[in-house]
């Protein structure tokens, strides 16, 4: 029964927001303003009844309801409470209906807050929002239906992949979908405009924060993947160039570039049809994510066949948006005067220089993604595009944009002197000099990609600490703590981007691994760490199998860890897993992994060790906390737009 | 990442480590080159993992044939030429730059120099009249002697 309150539920939703596409973009048009205001209402109701929808998938799942297909063949009932309600998302209809609860929950989040938005501009945001959601409501109700019933129940269902019973990828699709989703908002933002026919200061000024929220959520959820990879899948990779990897990448390089964009339009009033376009293609390329995951076009040359129908639906609503959003913008934009001037050494020009940098970064990402299928299909060729390719032709752009931000973050707008510039940067030039001298010292030689990178990285930080010192006017500490957060936002943020560049190119520079056969009580040395095999022991998880073993960990004749790496057999998919044990530092981490046992006695043991590699991570959860704190700030507080929404009403 | 899963999800019976101990090669500097070609070999069977990280039985067969070719004297390439002569050139991670491949790895450069042609074109108009016309010419100069006397 709830299941089929959930069903309808959804199809009610389909039918609000093809209500809410329609009625109030007409009134928009015709300035009837009962028409215009039924936008807000309409909003709200769809994301009612999707989460209505949700709940009622989410309850089947945590009661192991097996007459429902999709609990059937993702769930079971020994499994985890965490995982049976995470196993909601972790298949394709279930992660489809997060998809539009998120597009929903935005569309609402626009009706109620945003106070002073125009009821016009509103009205059509939220319409081509509605156009967004009637596309994804329909793709799911016709092709990916999560309450479709089985007639005879089975007595127990066939289990999530035990690779994503992890804490770690529970919360990762949420993520990514918020950020996926919250271009969406970028998107009817800049249609909506293009429809107005107007972008101004005040237009940037509503399109950033749900920007800048997009971003975070894209950073965190990109994180999360990269770090799960690292801890699950047993070697220690966190990046690894996948096509389905580079799909939440590419949107996050784009969004970074309209970030930066809309800062100028709204400060300068230029760049307005450039960033239009930027929030175009940020949510094409979110579109195109989506594509590359569901369809298995790109991941798997043979699987194009295997579900022909979701693909090109699809691609249908990729090539509708995109395509009719660029019609719309090859006859409005030319419309969109700049007005500010500037000289080409000025903030503006810095920025032009970010998103070029970003965008062509994007480019490079994409054309790998797709060449495989573009060479597949125009020449009949079968080759793969993999990380050697995508270190070569990314990372460059990488550290241009490393090289020339903190200048850019100090120019002041307008005009400014690169001499003037680079003046109270000798500080942070000369700690990036002695962080690369010492890399190199310690390095031995042969390493370039950490004596850069790990230069590069301190100039970052020390330009985002110059940045913030100069904000004060120089008047001191006092100054700093009441600093604007937009300034503290985007100094912690670049200084985070610093923190991932050292630890990214330290990581790859340093690592040390270690592969043999250990014996029981016999120890082994790895880069100045002994290591023992204490014992193997078999052990019973909640609905697994686990091999356990013991290791100590010592230095100097010190006990530095004592970790317990596992191996795991989850019989109802009859799948392994390694579960490495990792004992976590702020200048290096162990990751220790136990394999199979020997013929002759002993086990294979991997060890690592991999300096710096806790700062990835710690770079990201930084940029994203700049982002919140930038969020945060007085101009875009929701909370104030809303009460000075309510001030003024009385005047109208 | 979620291709990762399904290639591996997709292996049931697999072993629980990609190299195996017993297929290091005693020489250092030997197994140190094995392990870099080895990293940018794509795993002929999984979905985008190299044959370092991957787990498929297939995988140890070209790790073991990459290793043979380096013990038998073969160059890093001679190796890596070896077994794309059985496999194909879908086993290269990154795609040899030749013919239609061009396309593919000028397309970045291109892109950028074209953006950055672009963006100095705007930049330029952007620019504050004062700098456009630093100086009047002389008939410019007379008019606005006039002006200033009226």
């Amino acid at each position: 029964m709830i299941v089929e309150i959930g069903h309808f539920a959804l199809i009610l939703a389909f039918g609000v927001a093809i209500f809410q596409m329609i009625v109030p973009m007409v009134g928009a048009a015709r300035g009837w303003s009962g028409w215009i205001d039924s936008a807000r209402p309409a909003a709200l109701a769809q994301f009612g009844l999707i989460a209505i929808s949700f709940v009622a998938l989410t309850l089947a799942f945590v009661s192991s309801d097996f007459s429902v297909l999709l609990v059937y063949e993702n769930s079971h009932t020994a499994k985890p409470m965490l995982y049976k309600i995470s196993g909601v998302w972790g298949n394709h209809e279930g992660s489809m209906l997060l998809w539009v609860l998120i597009l929903s929950l935005f569309g609402a989040a626009a009706a109620t807050f945003d106070a002073n938005l125009p009821p016009r501009l509103r009205a059509r945001v939220l319409s081509v929002q509605a156009a967004i959601g009637v596309a994804f409501l329909g793709f799911i109700l016709f092709t990916s239906n999560p309450f479709l019933r089985i007639e005879a129940p089975p007595f127990d269902g066939r289990d999530l992949n035990p690779l994503l019973q992890d804490p770690g990828l529970a919360f990762h699709p949420p993520f990514l979908y918020l950020g996926y989703v919250g271009l969406s908002m970028a998107f009817s933002f800049a249609v909506a405009a293009l429809i107005e026919g107007r972008v101004d200061a005040a237009w940037a000024r509503w399109v950033r924060p749900w920007t800048l929220a997009a971003w975070i959520f894209l950073t965190i959820g990109i994180a999360l993947g990269s770090w799960w990879a690292y801890y699950e899948l047993g070697w220690g990779g966190f990046w690894f160039w996948d096509p389905v990897e580079n799909a939440s990448f590419m949107p996050w390089l784009i969004a970074a570039a309209l970030l930066h964009s809309a800062i100028v339009v709204e400060k300068r009033e230029v760049l307005k049809s450039w960033t239009i376009l930027l929030a175009i293609m940020a949510f094409g390329f979110s579109l195109i994510g989506t594509f590359i995951v569901r369809s298995g076009v790109i991941t798997s040359v043979h699987s194009f066949a295997s579900d022909p129908e979701r693909g090109v639906f699809i691609l249908a609503i990729l090539g509708l948006f995109v395509g009719g959003a660029l019609t719309l913008y090859t006859f409005r934009a030319p419309a969109m005067q700049a007005k500010g001037v500037f000289a080409p050494v000025s903030r503006e020009g810095a920025l032009v220089l970010n998103n070029i940098l970003l965008a062509v970064a994007a480019f490079v990402v994409f054309i790998g993604t797709v060449w495989p299928l573009v060479a597949e299909m125009a020449w009949d060729k079968k080759l793969s595009v993999g990380a050697p390719f995508f270190e070569k032709a990314f990372t460059p752009f990488m550290l241009a944009l490393a090289i020339v931000l903190p200048l850019g973050a100090i120019l002041p707008w307008k005009r400014g002197k690169l001499k003037r510039a680079l003046l109270p940067l000798r500080g942070a030039l000369a700690f990036a000099a002695a962080v690369a001298a010492l890399v190199f010292a310690v390095s031995t030689g042969h390493s370039a990609l950490a004596v850069i990178g790990a230069g590069l990285g301190a100039w970052l930080l020390g330009g985002a600490a110059v940045d913030l010192w100069l904000r004060t006017g120089n008047s001191g500490l006092s100054r700093l703590a009441r600093l604007p957060r937009a300034d503290w936002g985007k100094a912690i943020a670049h200084g985070g981007l610093g923190v991932t560049f050292i630890g990214i190119s330290l990581l790859m520079a340093w690592q040390v691994e270690d592969i043999r056969v250990a014996q029981v009580g016999q120890p082994f040395t790895v880069a100045g760490y002994e290591i023992t095999l204490e014992k193997v022991e078999e052990r019973p998880g909640p609905n697994y199998d686990a091999t356990i073993a013991t290791m100590r960990v010592s230095k100097n004749g010190r006990q530095v860890a004592l970790l317990h790496p596992e191996k795991r057999v989850y019989p109802v998919q009859a799948m392994p897993t390694t579960e490495a044990a990792i004992q976590n530092g702020l200048f290096r981490d162990l990751y220790l992994v136990i394999g199979d046992p020997q013929q002759g006695g002993g086990w294979a043991v991997r060890s690592y060790v991999k300096p710096f590699a806790s700062w990835i991570w710690l770079g990201c959860a930084l940029m994203a906390l700049g982002g919140l704190v930038s969020l945060s700030d007085r101009r875009y507080r929701v909370a104030a737009g809303a009460r000075r929404g309510i001030v003024a009403q009385p005047a109208e | 990442m979620r291709a990762l899963i399904l290639a591996l999800s997709l292996l049931i019976a697999l072993p629980a480590l990609a190299v195996q101990p017993d297929e290091v090669l005693s020489d250092p500097a030997l197994e140190a080159r094995a392990r870099e070609i080895s990293k940018v070999l794509r795993c002929p069977v999984c979905q985008g993992e190299t044959i370092d990280e991957s787990n498929a039985p297939i995988s140890r067969d070209l790790r073991l044939y990459l290793r043979e070719r380096l013990v038998a004297g073969d160059s890093d390439d001679a190796a890596v030429a070896a077994v794309v002569d059985r496999f194909g050139e879908y086993v290269l991670f990154q795609p040899p730059a030749r013919g239609v491949n061009w396309l593919l790895y000028l397309a970045g450069p291109v892109m950028a120099l074209l953006a950055l042609l672009t963006g100095w074109r705007f930049i330029r108009s952007r620019r504050p009249a004062e700098e456009r016309t630093e100086t009047l010419s002389a008939e410019e100069k007379a008019r606005l002697d006039q002006i200033m006397r009226d």
